[in-house]
């Protein structure tokens, strides 16, 4: 367009000459820019979800085998009185020569012969003994009898019939031979051996380094959880009361100024900042303990509230000024006409915020690796409001502390972590988007 | 949990107050609300807010104060002796608050029994079933200091719960009193309401008052034991916890620039190009597929992005780039990091960008067609230029939002530090593993940490130069759009 003198009005409309090839290629070529700009957008949404996915689902699978164990009255419960006391005397070490037995057991009977197989219980997850004590010890009337358990699969079990473990691989591996993996071969086709889907994956809590197959997110959901808790009930009272403030009373004053200034700041900040403020102040200077629920929760309100006070700023906007003006006419005052009138047309859009606030407080990790939450919590954190003081971990810091293992069974575990977060986090947004459209006025 | 029943009872003083305010003024207005100033209600709250507000200050305050103060009651009848070489007075303190604790769960006798080895050697197991393990055998003189700290814990309860309870009383016996016929109920209550909203909107305030000066003294202290100029100018990072380290921020801070460097080129152009073409060229079909699409890719947590860089990006990279071009065999490196950094970036930049491009008057579009220009000529030569500040805005936010990434370093680009004696071509390797500041600051602050040493408050100092750093961009950056907004409306 910039050389008019260029094109001489010699040719036809319908005949293009070389300069308005050239624009037009310039701009069929600059569309062309942009359409791969958006392709690669969405080809990289799409390859992290099938990465994650791919990697990911088979957590939800876990290899079991089902053995029948005899407790032995005479390794159990020498004296013979069921005191529960000498009952708990036996460690898990006492239950483990009993799979032992079972797995031979069940290699006779269904006749396997394998050349060279040695210690065929490392076919079970260390974790058995625990589960088999643990039985026992709750139901002692059943010491000398003969009872259908079942086990979990070891690690490396599981991981052969997901094919991460090789008959080759299993060669150079301490933990398995390939002969037990044969051995798992001819038991799978004997039926004592199946894999199905594994609910302790959701509920059970983390497990040590060795036994992969046996950690499960019960403890990170139950902490996550409760650290929404924290969050909700903070940071929507605080929220909301901040943004009526700013909204409808604020006069405009060097007070004002700096209240919007430090929310638009704090909207910036990096969430590790706020794991450093909640590590300096939550807990060395108020002495709240570590990895507790509701230091969490103190922290994610901090970074939360930004969030939550834009979008109720954005919805108290959104109520048209005749409802005010029509609230003070009758006799209103303005708190009776904010509270009776502009807070519950606004509400939707708090609630909308609220949500997308909360989704992205749970999917937050670096803060809560700086308060503590990495640490390595077994026991369920306690009912609320003693249970907030309990040591718990969240769901996005497991998937870290998994990352961080040195079994490949953890990778998978960890991306199947992620499908489950991710399925909340849909869960909340599609509650939002719901929340939106049913609600939403238009004015 | 005498604390959760304190707070019920204050609770049920306020509902009855609430009652008992409404009816004395309908009583005193002879059972005709007409005659009263406010509406009935507005009394009941009044005396309620007057219940709850004294007695849960108090609570609160208390609540601050208390362990503070019998700390340092209990602290100064510490013997001197006490304390083990190797030790600190902070230290023992907290194996007292554990014995006390303990002693409370136990439900021990206070009276005095006979106090000797066997005794508290029983009393370490009894607190080890209990679950309070102590590393070391209680002394004589931390176990009469639990027992004070005991007593004076459950003296300091007794009193709080007279103290509140009394507070609650006076405020509901106050209210009572003044509520009558006249008595302007409504304006006291919306005044005390307003003062709450007002306590409300300060807490933003106080968050960023607290996050500098929590760094702020950590920082000091870190400069006390450490020369300010190492850490600026040093070109060393080779932290040592048996002392003597070299920390000095540079390398870190190149690993932060030359990443978030990455990440800018990958999420600039595609976030640009995808805005424009989503607002100026695309058919409404493909908007609403694509455009949540990429908004998607902004609510996925960061952590996820860090399992993408850990397990697929970095040893996609490291098999077909890095090794075949002998550049590197580390499978966390500063390409991977930045790539994944970057897509997460491209919803930022695109939805920062789709504001700005549509924020252009449309006037400017129409005249530029009617000169004759197509539409790439228009948005090259007309909407971009006219956009430059905001676009330069949005780009400054990116960028302070890659400077305090976390989860993508911390599994995506390593934890070696740059090492600057090793020649540029080591430096500027895109496959080579790179630590940032940020990673930096988790490593130094998690696991066992000692809080008086270097290492562990160079996190701080860390921090506070991340905060100033980002800070810094985000107010230019604001600023740039603000200004840029401004011309058009």
């Amino acid at each position: 367009m910039t050389e008019v003198s260029a094109s001489p009005h010699s040719a036809s409309l319908l005949v293009q000459d070389a300069h308005t090839k050239k624009r037009n290629a310039a701009e069929a070529r600059f569309r062309l820019y942009g359409a791969i700009a958006v392709g690669i957008s969405v080809l990289c949404l799409v390859f992290l979800l099938v990465s994650i996915a791919r990697n990911g689902a088979g957590a939800f699978l876990q290899t079991f085998v089902t053995l029948e164990v005899t407790l032995d009255e005479a390794k159990l419960d020498k004296k013979g009185n069921r005191d529960p006391a000498d009952l708990a005397k036996v460690s898990t070490f006492g239950y483990a020569p009993l799979i032992k037995t079972a797995m031979n057991t069940v290699i006779e009977a269904e006749g396997i012969e394998i050349d060279g197989l040695k210690k065929p219980e490392a076919l079970i997850s260390k974790e058995a003994a625990a589960q088999l004590r643990n039985f026992v010890l709750a139901n002692p009337e059943v010491i000398g009898e003969t009872h259908e358990f079942l086990f979990l699969a070891s690690g490396r079990i599981d991981g052969y019939f997901k094919g991460r473990v090789t008959l080759e691989s299993a060669g150079l591996d301490s933990k398995i031979t390939p002969e037990q993996l044969l051995l798992a071969d001819a038991l799978k086709d004997a039926g004592a051996l199946e894999t199905r889907f594994n609910w302790g994956f959701i509920t059970s809590p983390d497990a040590s380094e060795n036994r992969p197959e046996a950690s499960g997110l019960g403890v990170a959901i139950l902490g996550s959880f409760y650290m929404m808790l924290v969050v909700l009930a903070l940071s929507l009272p605080i929220g909301v009361a901040a943004s009526i403030y700013l909204e409808e009373f604020a006069p405009k004053n060097w007070f004002t100024d700096l209240v919007e200034v430090n929310i638009s700041n704090l909207a910036a900040v990096p969430s590790i900042v706020f794991g450093i403020l909640g590590l300096a102040i939550f807990i060395n200077f108020a002495g709240l303990p570590q990895s507790a629920p509701i230091v969490g929760g103190l922290v994610l309100t901090l970074m939360t509230l930004p969030t939550i006070i834009i979008a109720t700023r954005a919805a108290l906007k959104a109520v048209p000024p005749s409802i005010r003006e029509a609230a003070l006419g009758v006799g209103a005052s303005r708190m009776q006409t904010v509270t009776h009138h502009v807070l519950p047309l606004a509400m939707p859009g708090i609630l909308t915020g609220t949500i997308i606030g909360l989704a992205q407080a749970l999917g937050e990790t670096a803060p809560l690796l700086l308060i503590g939450m990495v640490a390595f919590v077994r026991e369920y954190p306690g009912a609320p409001p003693e249970g907030f003081f309990d040591p718990a971990s969240a769901l996005p810091v497991q998937i870290f502390n998994w990352t961080q293992r040195a079994d490949p069974a953890f990778v998978e575990r960890a991306s199947g972590a992620i499908i489950v977060l991710l399925l909340f986090l849909l869960i909340m947004n599609t509650l939002a988007i719901i929340l939106r459209r049913r609600f939403e006025r238009r004015w | 949990m005498p604390v959760l029943w304190l707070i019920l009872i204050v609770t049920a003083i306020a509902v009855v107050g609430y009652g008992l305010g409404r009816s004395r003024a309908m009583a005193s207005a002879d059972g005709d609300s007409r005659k009263l100033h406010s509406l009935p209600g507005f009394y009941g709250l009044n005396v309620a807010l007057t219940v709850l507000t004294p007695a849960f200050g108090l609570l609160a305050v208390w609540l601050i104060i208390q362990p503070v103060w019998i700390d340092r009651q209990v602290s100064s009848t510490l013997p001197d002796s006490a304390i083990s070489e190797g030790s600190s007075r902070g230290l023992i303190m907290s194996d007292v608050r554990r014995v006390a604790e303990g002693l409370e769960v136990l439900d021990r006798p206070t009276s005095s029994e006979t106090i000797d080895e066997s005794y508290l050697s029983d009393l370490k197991s009894d607190l080890g079933s209990v679950g309070i393990a102590l590393g070391s055998d209680i002394k004589a003189e931390v176990y009469h200091a639990a027992r004070d700290y005991r007593a004076a814990l459950a003296k300091s309860g007794l009193w709080m719960t007279m103290a509140v309870i009394a507070a609650a009383l006076g405020g509901f016996a106050v209210s009572f009193i003044v509520t009558d016929r006249d008595f302007r109920a409504r304006n006291t209550v919306e005044r005390g309401i307003l003062i709450v909203l007002v306590a409300a909107a300060s807490i933003a305030v106080l968050t960023t008052l607290g996050v500098i000066l929590s760094m702020l003294f950590e920082t000091r202290s870190f400069f006390e034991a450490h020369p300010w100029t190492d850490f600026f100018f040093g070109l060393k990072w080779a932290p040592d916890f048996r002392g003597d380290s070299e920390l000095a921020i540079l390398p870190l801070l190149w690993g932060t620039l030359y990443i978030s460097f990455i990440a800018l080129l990958v999420s600039v152009p595609i976030g640009l190009f995808a805005a424009i073409y989503l607002s100026e060229y695309a058919s409404k079909r493909v908007r609403t597929f694509a455009k949540p699409a990429i908004e998607l890719l902004a609510g996925i947590p960061t952590i996820v992005y860090g399992l993408f860089a850990l397990i697929t990006v970095g040893p996609l990279l490291r098999d077909y780039f890095a090794l075949p071009m002998g550049l590197g065999e580390s499978a966390s490196s500063v390409a991977t990091a930045g790539l994944v950094m970057g897509i997460m970036l491209i919803p930022f930049v695109s939805s920062l960008s789709d504001d700005i491009i549509n924020a252009v008057p449309q006037a400017m579009r129409d005249g530029s067609y009617g000169l004759g220009a197509t539409q790439s000529e228009t948005i090259r030569q007309v909407i971009i230029p006219a956009a430059l500040p905001g676009i330069v805005g949005a780009v400054l936010l990116a960028a302070s939002r890659a400077i305090g990434e976390t989860m993508i370093v911390v599994l995506g680009a390593g934890a070696a530090a740059a090492q600057f004696d090793r020649g540029l071509g080591d430096l500027v390797n895109p496959f080579q593993a790179m630590t940032t500041v940020t990673v930096k600051i988790v490593s130094q602050l998690t696991g066992d940490t000692d809080f008086a040493s270097p290492e562990t408050l160079v996190a701080f100092a860390l921090g506070l130069s991340l905060f100033v750093m980002t800070l810094g961009l985000n107010v230019l950056a604001l600023w740039i759009v603000r200004r840029y907004r401004e011309q058009y409306e």
